[in-house]
C-alpha cells in the first residue's frame, strides 16, 4: 500500500483548511488577543434575510414546494433564535397557511393539498409552537396527528415517512417528537421503535439512517435524541457513540457529518446538540463504563490522590446532588421495567430539568468562533462552509449549533451562559436557548408543554381544530 | 417525457386538445400565504392540473404523463412521485421504462429522497433483473461522489433484496485503492464482511480483514477509517481482540514512528480499559512520548490520557474526561478488591 498517496479527500480536505485558516489568519492578524472583540451576529442582516424569505421567495424555490413548512420552521426558528418577533399580522398568515397544509386525516402535507408527511410535519408543529400563541396550538389537530403517526408505523418498527414512504431513523425521530410534545405518545406508538434504531447504530458508534449504512450526524441526533423520549436510550453503545461524535469536530472549528468528509456549518447543530444531550446521560454512561454511580464513597478516597482533573472536581462537586436527586440505578430500571419508568409522555421535560453533571466534550468556543467567522454571512444568513451560498436550512442549523455552543457549559436550564463561555461580545451575540431534543426555543417549550397536558384533561371534543374560514 | 421537450417546446395544458375536459385546482393558498413562492407559469399550470387529476384520482395515461412532467419540474415532490406509482400499477406500465425515466431524472438529483426510494421500489418490482443495472448505476455515482449516501443505502438495499454480492468486496478494495480515507467504502467493506452470504461472516472473514487493515493503518496512521473499522472487526469480542499480536505490533509500530500517534493512542486506551496486559515495549513507547510533568509512576492509562490533551488539544476536555472515567474505575476495583480481601480473610 503507498504511503500517503494523495486522494480526492485529502485534496478536498486541503482547499477547505486553506480558506478557513485565511479567515482565522485575517482575524488574529488585525487583532492578535481577541479577535472575537470583532465578531457579531449581524442580528439585522440575518431578520431581514429571514422576513424576507417569510413574505416572498422566488422561482427558484419551486424544488423546495414540498418543503414550505421547513421553510416555515427554519425562518421562524431562525427568528426566535435572534429574539425577534415578526408581528401579529405574519404571524396569523402563517398560522392560517399551515393550516392549509393540515391533512383531513392528520398530518402535514409539504403544501397546500399535498399528501401528509413526517418530515413536514415536524417542521409544521415546531412552527406553531415557535409561534406559541393559544391559536397556533390549539389549530393542531391533535387526535387526527396520533392516527395519522400510528398509521406510518412500520413492521420493522420504525416509521415510514409517508404512504408508500421510506423508512429511516428520521421518520422515526419526527414522529416520536411531534407525540412527545403534543402529549399523544403512547405504548402502541413506540413499540419497536428503539429496536429499529439500535439496529442502525454502527460499528463506528455513531448512528446511520438504516441499518448497515454509515455513521452520520444527522442521523446520530435523530436517533439519540428519538431513544432518549422513548426512554430506552442506555440500550446504544455511548461510549461508543461519544468517541465517534467527538472525533467529528474538525480543526476548522466545526464538526463534520462522517468520518473523513468536509466540515459544515449545519452539523454545529446535529452533531453539536448530540453532545449537549450526552452531557446529561452521565448516570447511564457511568453504568456502562462498569462504573456505580455512587460516586461519593470514592470522594473520601479522592483526597489522598495528588492529581485531581477539573472534570473530577466537578463530578464529585455534585455527586451527592445527583443521588438525592436521582436513585441509583435508576437509569437501568427504566429499561428493564417499563412500569417504574416516568411517564414517556414527560420525558422531554425532565429530560431537560436533569441535573448537569459532566462538561461539555467538545470545544465549544471554537465551534462558535467557525459559525461565525466561517459560516455566517455579512449581508445575512449563514452557509455550510467559506465559498458556498447561504440558506435557509443553514441558517436554522447554524444559529441553532450557535445556542446549544453558547450554553453548553451552564448547569441547569434556564440559567444564562457566563460571559467567558460566549464567543463575540455577550450582549450582541447571545442567543435564545433551545431545548436540545426538540430544537425549539425552551420558552416556547413550556408554552407547548403546558397546552398540551391542559389537553389531556380536557373532553376529546374540545380537540377539535379550529381552521380558519375563508 | 425528454426534458428538453418540457423546456423548450412546452404547449400549456389549456391548450393541448385531450385536457379540454380537465379543469385546472389552483393551490389554496389563502389570502396572504407565508413562504410564497414566485411560480413560473408553467410550474403553476402544470400543478393545477396535477391536482385536478390527483383530486379526481385519474390513474390515466395522461395522469402518468403529467406526474412525468410535475417531477422535471420539482423531483422533490413526494405526492407527484406517489400518485405516478399508483398510477404506474394501474396501468401496468413495462417499468423497464419507467427506469429509464428515472434515469433521466436523477441525473442532477443524486441527493434527493424521492428518486432514491422510488428507484427502490422500481427495483423490488423488477426483481433479480434490476441487480446488474442498479449495481452499475450507483457505481456510475460513485465515480462522481464516492461518498453519496443515498446510493449506498441504494446498493446495499439491492445487494440484501435482490443479490449480486459476488464482485462487492472486490469494489470496496477498488474504491479503497482510489480513495483510502473513504470512509463510506470502509463502512461498505464492513456491511459484506458481516451481511455477505457468501463469505461466512465476521468470524471467518476476521484474519483476512485484520491483515487488510493493518496494512492501511501502517500507510497513513492519521487516518481515522480503518482504526474504527478495525475496532469494528472486533465488536462484542474484545477478548480476541486484547490477544491479536497483528493489533499490538501495530500499535507498537505506529506510536514508535513520526507520525501522528493520536489514533493508535486512542486505540490502546481502548484495549486498556478491556483489560489488556500491556508489553514492555508498548509501556515504553508510551513512557517516551509521556510529558515530563507526568508523575512516572502514574497508570499506563493516565499517561495516555496526558498525551492525548496535548497532542490532540481540540478534544482536551474528552481526554480529560476520560482520565477522569479511567481514575474511578480504578479505585473502584481498587475497592472491590479490598473488600474481597476482607471477606477472604472473615
Amino acid at each position: 500500500m503507498e504511503s500517503r498517496k494523495v486522494t480526492k479527500t485529502l485534496e478536498d480536505q486541503w482547499v477547505v483548511e486553506r480558506r478557513v485558516r485565511e479567515i482565522y489568519d485575517y482575524f488574529y492578524s488585525i487583532s492578535p488577543n481577541s479577535p472575537s472583540d470583532l465578531i457579531e451576529i449581524e442580528r439585522d442582516k440575518h431578520f431581514g434575510y429571514l422576513s424576507q424569505g417569510l413574505r416572498k421567495l422566488g422561482p427558484s424555490f419551486s424544488v423546495l414546494d414540498a418543503s414550505r413548512p421547513w421553510l416555515c420552521y427554519w425562518t421562524l426558528h431562525s427568528i426566535a433564535l435572534l429574539g425577534e418577533s415578526i408581528g401579529g399580522k405574519l404571524e396569523n398568515d402563517a398560522i392560517d397557511f399551515l393550516t392549509r397544509c393540515q391533512d383531513k386525516d392528520g398530518g402535514y402535507g409539504g403544501g397546500p393539498g399535498q399528501m401528509p408527511h413526517l418530515a413536514t410535519t415536524y417542521a409544521a408543529v415546531n412552527s406553531l409552537i415557535t409561534l406559541g400563541k393559544p391559536e397556533a396550538l390549539s389549530s393542531i389537530n391533535r387526535e387526527k396527528l396520533y392516527t395519522f403517526l400510528l398509521r406510518m408505523k412500520d413492521a420493522s418498527g420504525g416509521f415510514r415517512m409517508h404512504d408508500g414512504g421510506e423508512v429511516d431513523v428520521r421518520a422515526c425521530y419526527t414522529a416520536i417528537s411531534v407525540a412527545n410534545i403534543l402529549n399523544i405518545v403512547d405504548d402502541e406508538l413506540i413499540h419497536g421503535v428503539g429496536n429499529y434504531i439500535l439496529s442502525c447504530q454502527t460499528y463506528e458508534g455513531g448512528i446511520a439512517g438504516e441499518p448497515g449504512s454509515e455513521a452520520h450526524g444527522g442521523y446520530t441526533f435523530c436517533g439519540l435524541a428519538a431513544m432518549i423520549l422513548i426512554n430506552e436510550v442506555n440500550r446504544l453503545d455511548l461510549p461508543g457513540l461519544i468517541d465517534w461524535v467527538v472525533f467529528r469536530q474538525g480543526v476548522e472549528g466545526g464538526f463534520q457529518g462522517r468520518t473523513n468528509k468536509l466540515v459544515d456549518g449545519c452539523y454545529s447543530f446535529w452533531q453539536g446538540a448530540v453532545v449537549f444531550l450526552i452531557q446529561r446521560l452521565n448516570l447511564i454512561v457511568h453504568e456502562q463504563l462498569g462504573l456505580s454511580n455512587d460516586l461519593s464513597t470514592e470522594s473520601a478516597d479522592d483526597s489522598s490522590e495528588s492529581e485531581l482533573s477539573d472534570e473530577e472536581e466537578h463530578l464529585e462537586g455534585i455527586s451527592s446532588h445527583v443521588q438525592d436527586t436521582f436513585p441509583l440505578g435508576q437509569a437501568g430500571a427504566c429499561q428493564e421495567n417499563a412500569s417504574h419508568s416516568p411517564k414517556i409522555a414527560d420525558t422531554g421535560y425532565e429530560f431537560i430539568n436533569r441535573p448537569i453533571a459532566m462538561r461539555p466534550l467538545f470545544d465549544s468556543m471554537y465551534l462558535q468562533q467557525y459559525v461565525l467567522l466561517c459560516s455566517q454571512i455579512e449581508v445575512g444568513g449563514f452557509r455550510d462552509k467559506p465559498g458556498k451560498g447561504r440558506d435557509y436550512y443553514h441558517t436554522c442549523y447554524c444559529l441553532s449549533g450557535l445556542s446549544i455552543a453558547q450554553y453548553s457549559w451552564t448547569d441547569e436550564a434556564d440559567s444564562p451562559p457566563l460571559p467567558r463561555d460566549v464567543f463575540g461580545p455577550y450582549s450582541k451575540c447571545l442567543l435564545e436557548q433551545v431545548h436540545p431534543l426538540f430544537n425549539v426555543v425552551l420558552d416556547r417549550y413550556y408554552e407547548a408543554r403546558e397546552y398540551s397536558q391542559a389537553c389531556e384533561t380536557v373532553s376529546p371534543l374540545s380537540l377539535a381544530p379550529t381552521f380558519s374560514e375563508t | 417525457m425528454d426534458s428538453c421537450e418540457v423546456t423548450k417546446t412546452r404547449i400549456p395544458f389549456k391548450e393541448r386538445p385531450d385536457w379540454a375536459d380537465v379543469k385546472p385546482v389552483p393551490q389554496d393558498d389563502g389570502p396572504c400565504p407565508v413562504v410564497p413562492i414566485a411560480y413560473t407559469e408553467d410550474f403553476s399550470e402544470t400543478m393545477d392540473y396535477f391536482r385536478a387529476i390527483y383530486v379526481a384520482d385519474e390513474r390515466s395515461t395522461r395522469a402518468l404523463q403529467l406526474t412525468g412532467e410535475a417531477i422535471q419540474l420539482n423531483p422533490g415532490n413526494y405526492t407527484v412521485w406517489q400518485f405516478r406509482r399508483v398510477v404506474l400499477e394501474a396501468l401496468g406500465v413495462d417499468l423497464r421504462e419507467e427506469l429509464k425515466f428515472v434515469d433521466r431524472i436523477a441525473g442532477e438529483n443524486t441527493k434527493n429522497y424521492q428518486i432514491w426510494h422510488h428507484r427502490r421500489w422500481l427495483a423490488e418490482k423488477l426483481g433479480a433483473d434490476a441487480v446488474t443495472n442498479e449495481l452499475e448505476f450507483t457505481k456510475k455515482i460513485f465515480s462522481q461522489d464516492a461518498k453519496n449516501y443515498h446510493a449506498w443505502s441504494h446498493r446495499q438495499w439491492v445487494l440484501q433484496a435482490l443479490g449480486g454480492w459476488e464482485d462487492e468486496l472486490a469494489y470496496c478494495q477498488q474504491l479503497l485503492e482510489d480513495d483510502i480515507y473513504n470512509n463510506s467504502a470502509w463502512n461498505q467493506r464492513y456491511f459484506v464482511v458481516t451481511r455477505s452470504p457468501l463469505l461466512g461472516g465476521l468470524v471467518a472473514m476476521r484474519e483476512l480483514e485484520v491483515n487488510y487493515t493493518v496494512q492501511a493503518i501502517r500507510a497513513s496512521p492519521e487516518n481515522e477509517s480503518p482504526w474504527r473499522y478495525l475496532r469494528g472487526l472486533y465488536k462484542n469480542d474484545t477478548q480476541s481482540l486484547v490477544q491479536d499480536s497483528q493489533v499490538a505490533s501495530v500499535l507498537w509500530d505506529v506510536l514508535t514512528s513520526q507520525n501522528s500517534h493520536v489514533h493508535a493512542l486512542r486505540f490502546l486506551l481502548d484495549l486498556l480499559c478491556h483489560d489488556l496486559e500491556p508489553s514492555q515495549e508498548l509501556k515504553s513507547a508510551v513512557d517516551v512520548l509521556t510529558p515530563q510533568s507526568c508523575s512516572p509512576d502514574l497508570a499506563l492509562t493516565k499517561k495516555i490520557c496526558s498525551i492525548l490533551e496535548h497532542a490532540d488539544p481540540m478534544r482536551v476536555k474528552y481526554w480529560n474526561w476520560r482520565k477522569s472515567m479511567v481514575r474511578v474505575q480504578l479505585l473502584q476495583s481498587q475497592n472491590a478488591e479490598r473488600l474481597a480481601n476482607l471477606s477472604v480473610q472473615e
